[in-house]
């Protein structure tokens, strides 16, 4: 690329680029809104403002999960162990609680600041020792499942904990179900505000601009004097709370732990991330994409439970369809990207 | 002392170490190898019989990564391999007919190549990184797996020849022995005493520049993806043959990790270029010893997940160069220290 093209060119691909952005997020959202409207027309009691609900309660946990692993795979990363940390902290809320008898809400911090501080840990040595990601977090993959495992082989009820009632407590939104209302549980909300707490830090703050940034080109982002040491471990800290928290969640909505659980959590969690249009290069998405993404998971399984004679599967089969599609696009719309720079 | 060699000098010291453990757990009955009704037995045998299917799936795994590769997807290959053999051989009304068995060998290998071949035009021709494209089966292969079986867990009768895969012998030795030592020949030969091992190398160091030299980089990264996939289906079959069932949710599970684990630990980066098939299969032996060795020393099975952790935490820690310099600085502040110069080359692997 010569200078002469340089001078010449940006005001118009700025001009698409910037629209360029939007082009997967609004596949996303038109294709939840397709899903959504083919289940109100073929299905009764579809329409229900509880179904959408019931989006936000069954995928509480993954929702904050994918919100975690927004953060990673903006800044270039993956992490493969939130499925096995996941179930590693519901675990130990059982075990804490239950075995040890500590505090309920003793027990969740220490099991959040566990989380957090492995993510630190695994994005220091993922930073220092210059670990491809894959293989680092896979360490915590096989180690929080086989410490599941280790703390119990069968299921731990947390039903004798009072405080575990808390979290499905309902909030009801105009009036009961059958009169057109919808409730949700205090968990929901808990996710909520993950995300929302998630897109202020990742759009307004000096961090969040920072993954961009390291995603985009950790060399460029190295020679603009950014932390790039800090931002890529905070990343994974980051989604080392969110599994622990999304953990938490399930020991909230189960009120039981099963060391066999959220196994491929993880995939769900990355493809939940690329159909919201986020790059798995890194650099480039959304966590409200992220949003529509988990809720795509969340619609098309909820279609193959109205339809009632379909197996789950075909959710992961849908899934990878989709996946597929969206990444094609992805692709597309790099190439077209190069095109006009080029 | 050459660079192929000093590459496997330490997977050999680990594999050496552990079974020196289990025979001093178990006796050196460990080792030997007895022979039962004609048929090769013994503590090491079963491991090296269990570990076929990890090997087949290894050494596909081995040649991806030597083009900077990585096939995410093996696991659900293998059970849907084990699937259309399984579903096609009980949906005959003979479940013993040689023919049968052959055609249903035949048909799950040529769909799980065609899989591997679509897992590297994704990547060779739709320039899609190699860890996205073979996510998209990794998720939903699974689900077309339990699509073929419909959902049952679909099981072989005894009699079938199908068993035979997984459980016979040819001349005492385990049949699953059998073919993962005639793949990893067959393809050391064609990567060793052919040029196709340096192309692999040229396309993992560089395909850019490989294609300029003249090199068909992407038809030589679809045909490794499509070995690796027939590689995957092959273990499945292995695999199924020797429970005389296909478990579409459960088969393989997690085996492209260990496979991944096999290849790292064998000596080959991920970074591309240079592979070791030998070493690979060291790897593979190397995690077989260590599940057995786990109950040996008398923990409880639970305590594999966690060992493998710690394998591949020290491997990846071990290989990095960073890691390296890191743990060797306290020693290269003393200049006159001969020390450290052992320890460096014993590390610089």
């Amino acid at each position: 690329m010569t200078a002469h093209t340089l001078t010449e060119r940006p005001a118009r691909s700025t001009l698409l680029d910037g629209l360029g952005r939007y082009v997967p997020i609004g596949a996303t959202l038109a294709l939840l809104l397709v899903l959504y409207f083919t289940g109100v027309a073929n299905y009764p009691k579809f329409d229900q403002p509880q179904v959408v609900a019931k989006l936000f309660i069954d995928n509480a946990p993954l929702l904050v999960i994918a919100v975690g692993m927004t953060f990673v795979i903006l800044s270039g990363g993956i992490d493969l162990s939130v499925g096995s940390v996941m179930a590693f902290s519901t675990m130990a809320s059982a075990w804490l609680t239950v075995e040890a008898g500590i505090a309920a809400p003793l027990a969740l911090v220490l099991v959040l600041a566990f989380g957090t501080a492995w993510g630190v840990l695994i994005g220091a040595v993922i930073h220092h020792f210059n670990v491809q990601p894959f293989i680092a977090t896979l360490v915590g993959l096989f180690l929080f499942r086989g410490l599941t495992l280790q703390i119990s082989e069968t299921d731990v009820s947390m039903r004798d904990i009072e405080f575990f009632g808390w979290g499905m407590t309902h909030v009801e939104f105009f009036g009961k179900v059958r009169d057109g209302g919808f409730w949700l549980p205090y968990l929901s909300f808990g996710a909520f505000a993950v995300v929302i707490v998630a897109f202020v830090v990742l759009h307004y703050t000096r961090f969040g601009r920072s993954v961009y940034a390291v995603g985009g080109s950790e060399q460029s982002a190295l020679l603009m004097g950014l932390p790039v040491a800090r931002t890529k471990i905070g990343v994974y800290a980051v989604s080392g709370f969110c599994a622990a928290l999304a953990g938490v969640f399930a020991a909230f909505a189960t009120k039981s732990a099963n060391p066999l659980a959220n196994v491929g959590t993880e995939l769900d969690a990355i493809a939940a991330v690329v159909i919201g249009g986020t790059l798995l290069t890194g650099g480039a998405g959304f966590v409200l994409g992220t949003v529509a993404g988990v809720m795509v998971w969340g619609v098309l399984n909820t279609l193959i439970a109205f339809q009632g004679n379909l197996s789950s599967w075909w959710a992961r089969i849908a899934m990878g369809v989709l996946l597929l599609a969206f990444i094609l696009l992805q692709r597309v719309l790099a190439r077209s990207g190069e095109k006009r720079r080029a | 002392m050459n660079a192929y060699t000093k590459r496997l000098m330490w997977p050999v010291i680990i594999l050496v170490a552990l079974v020196a453990v289990n025979i001093a757990a178990t006796g050196i009955d460990f080792i030997v190898p007895s022979v039962h009704d004609g048929r090769l037995g013994g503590a090491f045998v079963n491991i090296l019989r269990r570990s076929a299917p990890l090997l087949l799936i290894s050494l596909g795994m081995t040649l991806v990564i030597a083009t900077k590769g990585i096939d995410l997807s093996v696991g659900a290959v293998y059970a849907i391999g084990a699937a259309i053999a399984c579903q096609m051989i009980i949906d005959a009304p003979d479940q013993t007919s040689a023919g049968l068995v052959a055609a249903a060998v035949a048909l799950a290998l040529a769909v799980t190549a065609v899989i591997g071949a679509w897992n590297g035009v994704m990547v060779a021709r739709f320039g899609i990184q190699p860890i996205v494209a073979t996510l998209i089966l990794m998720i939903a292969g699974r689900g077309i797996a339990q699509l073929v079986t419909g959902g049952q867990i679909p099981k072989v009768q005894d009699a079938s020849p199908f068993t035979g895969i997984g459980r016979g012998s040819l001349w005492t030795i385990p049949i699953p022995i059998w073919i993962a030592v005639l793949t990893l020949v067959a393809l050391a030969l064609l990567t060793r005493r052919t040029a196709l091992g340096m192309l692999l190398e040229s396309v993992g160091g560089n395909p850019e520049a490989s294609r300029l030299a003249g090199i068909r980089a992407k038809g030589i990264t679809v045909l490794v993806y499509l070995v690796c996939g027939l590689c995957a289906g092959l273990a499945g079959l292995i695999g199924a043959a020797n429970l005389g069932s296909a478990d579409a949710n459960n088969g393989g599970l997690w085996i492209e990790l260990d496979a991944i684990l096999a290849v790292v630990i064998g000596g080959t980066a991920l970074l591309g270029g240079r592979f070791f098939l030998l070493g690979t299969t060291i790897g593979v032996v190397i995690i077989g010893t260590l599940e057995d060795t786990i109950i040996n020393v008398g923990l409880s099975s639970q305590w594999q997940f966690t060992a493998k952790a710690i394998v591949v935490f020290a491997v990846a820690l071990l290989q990095s160069p960073e890691f390296r310099a890191w743990v060797l600085k306290p020693f290269k502040r003393r200049p006159a220290a001969p020390a450290p110069a052992p320890a460096e080359e014993v590390l610089a692997k």
